[in-house]
């Protein structure tokens, strides 16, 4: 969705979640390439099409919020990126640059006892690379959250599924 | 011609202070009354305002002020503006905004707040005003930059006013007051993320009309929305054409008129049995500008089990928020009924449901058990209303004495009818009543509180005498907080926790202290005298009426019940006895 990008807007748009009850998975919020204008990408965890509809309208409602769209149904990239921090050993270093190369991630950061590992991709991708690193000790992660738009072709609509991101 | 536009344009070059260009924007949008109270981060501001020729009014209290602005718009359809000060002048007016917006009143609001370099510093009389108020307003502003402000305030004036109505907020850093800048007040608003959909859809039209030819038992549940669009005629057009009859919320009474023979009453928690019976009955409901609000459904799974459901509304949220619609036309409510009168469709046949409905309304009418040695409080209604020709605006408190309002006073016309509705507010009666006599100056006023309601603002007292409004202040006293103690009553085996109330202070003593005039009366008869005693007066006059205290509000549907499943509704009924 887009919004003005005004004093108090991400606050207008994150209590009217609280307000309204509904649960945030995760928030990026940008600039776009408009001026004054931001971008922001909601994961939402709704129970069915009515829920996620009435979140829309409400959002919908801000007068700083210029556009809505939930993108749960369409050709979208979504993308996030991960740190992660795996507590390692000279034994185990090269098995891990082994194990995320195909993930098409790296190794940002090495020290003694442990490297950070920067990946991006859909957060599937990044939940089945921080399962595989878990075995050797993680000791931070930090993820940005989902940003996302629809693909420039779209093909057919898939069938509803939750999450849904707007 | 030549001379005024000069003039304009020299103006608009002139830099001016904050302070002045909030007074010059109010001019320009022709704003009749203030209501405020002034403080320290708004002194510049009173400054300006005292000799500006602007009627501002003082109430007593900041809540005061935002209640009676709400009641100014009520009447008058225009905003209601306030003014309040940083800190707690500001914490004061939450709940009238939180009121506004739940019952869609139009309200600009002015709050003082430190200056500029010292906010987020927790400065004397600072609170984070937009940060408490944002779920509260439909929008809100802090100023940052004074060559902002008249914008802001146009942008103000027409979000309030337009789609949906409801508050916006300004809140201005002192700085801000006296800060100068140029005065512009001649631009347009443009609002990109702001576009309300006033016209409606064809095709949902035609859906609509399509139902309609097609039903066997429709009926038409109005909301205030009706009363927002100014389609009171429109409805009542819309609804002789077609032969439909119409249920009014508690905020829509007086969209339709009460005499009219296809009025039903109002539905809800305390409506008539007719207009409950004939939502589960119907087979089509036609939603105008009603929101669906839990007190009017009851419990949603016996909500209009049978009905296909349309519904009209200019805020798209609403439709289908609570009740499946598959009729959804988003739209201001005066527009859509236009339409739909100049589509002028077929008329459905429905003799049987009306034979129904009739014979509901003759069986099961609203009902009491008159007993004229003390005063019963739905006699009292029926008294004003009588005395008053059905004619008077009336604004109520919250409690039992608003619902034997809303059932007893027939409103026959619209914007006459001043209540809290979504919000439920104690404290709203009076001080709404002051803005409503100030909207309508020749109006009968008639505020009808509850003994407890009325000590939550009773200090507007105050602006009454000092205004010598001739508001009449009716207090249904039942020395108890009526329609908790109800509630404990029936539902919590009456332990009478906390809502017996034996020592009210004296009313009418409490009354000659502000320099009004009080009478009491504790039977029908001299309820009668002082009634009468009182309308002739063109003065402000306080009545404490001692009503039956042990009196409940029927019919009621229980919390968790459907509308069906409303008790108390004969006479004869022993809930009644
Ligand atoms: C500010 C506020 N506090 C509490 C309530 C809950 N409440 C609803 S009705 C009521 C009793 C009102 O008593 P009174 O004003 O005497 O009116 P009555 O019901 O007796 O007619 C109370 C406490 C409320 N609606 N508003
Ligand atoms: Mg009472």
């Amino acid at each position: 969705m887009t919004v003005n990008n005004r004093p108090g807007v991400l606050n207008r748009i994150t209590g009217l979640f609280t307000k309204r009850h509904y649960n945030i998975e995760s928030i990026t919020v940008g600039h776009t390439e408009i001026e004054g204008i931001s971008r922001m990408t909601f994961v939402v965890n709704v129970e069915d099409e009515r829920t996620a509809e009435q979140i829309t309208k409400q959002l919908n409602k801000q007068i700083d919020v210029l556009k809505v769209n939930d993108i749960t149904d369409q050709a979208i990239v979504a993308r996030e990126l991960a740190l992660i921090k795996v507590a390692v050993n000279s034994t185990v270093r090269q098995e891990i640059y082994t194990l995320i190369e195909p993930f098409r991630a790296s190794v940002v950061d090495v020290s003694r006892d442990s490297l950070v590992v920067q990946v991006t991709g859909e957060p599937e991708k990044i939940e089945a690379l921080i399962d595989l690193l878990k075995p050797y000790g993680i000791k931070e992660v930090a993820r940005t959250g989902t940003t996302a738009f629809t693909r420039g072709a779209q093909k057919n609509a898939v069938s509803y599924k939750t999450p849904f991101i707007i | 011609m030549a001379k005024m536009k000069v003039e304009e344009q020299r103006k608009q070059r002139t830099k001016m202070s904050g302070a002045l260009m909030l007074i010059e924007a109010l001019k320009a949008e022709k704003v009749e009354v203030i209501f405020g109270y002034p403080g320290g981060a708004v002194l510049p501001i009173y400054d300006k305002l005292y000799d500006s020729g602007l009627f501002h009014v003082l109430t007593r209290h900041e809540q005061g002020a935002i209640h009676a602005a709400e009641g100014y718009a009520r009447i008058s359809g225009k905003p209601g503006v306030v003014i309040a000060t940083s800190g707690p002048g500001a914490t004061n007016i939450v709940t009238g905004l939180t009121d506004a917006m739940m019952d869609s009143i139009p309200l600009v609001v002015f709050t003082g707040q430190v200056a500029s370099n010292v906010i987020g510093s927790d400065a004397f009389q600072e609170a984070d005003v937009l940060g408490i108020t944002m779920p509260i307003t439909k929008h809100s502003y802090q100023v940052r930059d004074i060559q902002e402000l008249p914008k802001i305030i146009k942008e103000a004036f027409h979000i309030a006013t337009t789609g949906r109505p409801g508050p916006v907020l300004i809140d201005i850093p002192k700085d801000m007051t006296t800060a100068e800048g140029e005065f512009d007040y001649e631009q347009d608003v443009h609002l990109p993320g702001y576009q309300p959909t006033v016209h409606p859809n064809h095709l949902q039209i035609r859906k609509l009309v399509e139902a309609v030819s097609q039903a066997k038992k429709p009926v038409i549940l109005a909301g205030a929305g009706v009363l927002h669009a100014n389609a009171s005629h429109e409805l009542r057009q819309y609804a002789e054409q077609q032969n439909i009859p119409v249920i009014h919320t508690l905020l829509g009474l007086g969209g339709f008129p009460a005499n009219h023979p296809l009025f039903l009453g109002m539905a809800g928690m305390h409506g008539t049995y007719t207009a409950n019976m004939a939502l589960y009955e119907c087979d089509l409901l036609i939603n105008i500008g009603a929101r669906f609000d839990d007190r009017v459904t009851g419990n949603l799974k016996y909500f209009a089990p049978n009905a296909t459901v349309a519904h009209i509304d200019i805020d798209p949220a609403e439709i289908g928020k609570n009740v499946p619609t598959k009729i959804p036309i988003v739209s201001d409510a005066k527009e859509a009924l236009k339409e739909l009168i100049h589509q002028d469709g077929k008329r459905p046949d429905i003799t049987a449901w009306l034979a129904q409905l009739a014979e509901w309304k003759t069986n099961y009418p609203l009902a009491y058990q008159n007993d004229a040695q003390t005063v019963k409080p739905q006699k009292l209604i029926e008294m004003i209303y009588e005395l008053t020709n059905g004619e008077a605006v009336v604004t109520t408190d919250v409690g039992q004495h608003q619902m034997w309002t809303a059932q007893y006073y027939k409103f026959n016309r619209p914007h006459r009818w001043v209540t809290s509705g979504g919000l439920g507010t104690m404290g709203f009666g009076l001080p709404a009543a002051i803005g409503a006599q100030l909207a309508d100056k020749h109006a009968t006023v008639v505020s009808i509180v509850g003994d407890a309601g009325f000590q939550m603002t009773l200090q507007e007292l105050s602006v009454i005498q000092e205004l010598n409004l001739p508001i009449k202040v009716v207090i249904v006293n039942n020395q108890s907080l009526g329609m908790v103690r109800q509630w404990q009553e029936i539902f919590y085996d009456k332990r009478y926790s906390h809502s017996l109330v034996p020592n009210q202070p004296d009313f009418v003593k409490l009354a000659e202290a502000y320099n009004i005039k009080a009478f009491r009366a504790k039977t029908e008869e001299e309820a009668k005298e002082v009634l009468k005693q009182a309308f002739s007066l063109s003065e402000p006059v306080l009545l404490d009426f001692h009503v039956k205290a042990d009196e409940n509000v029927y019919p009621m549907v229980a919390p968790g019940k459907g509308l069906h499943e409303m008790v108390g509704v004969k006479p004869c009924d022993e809930s009644l006895q």
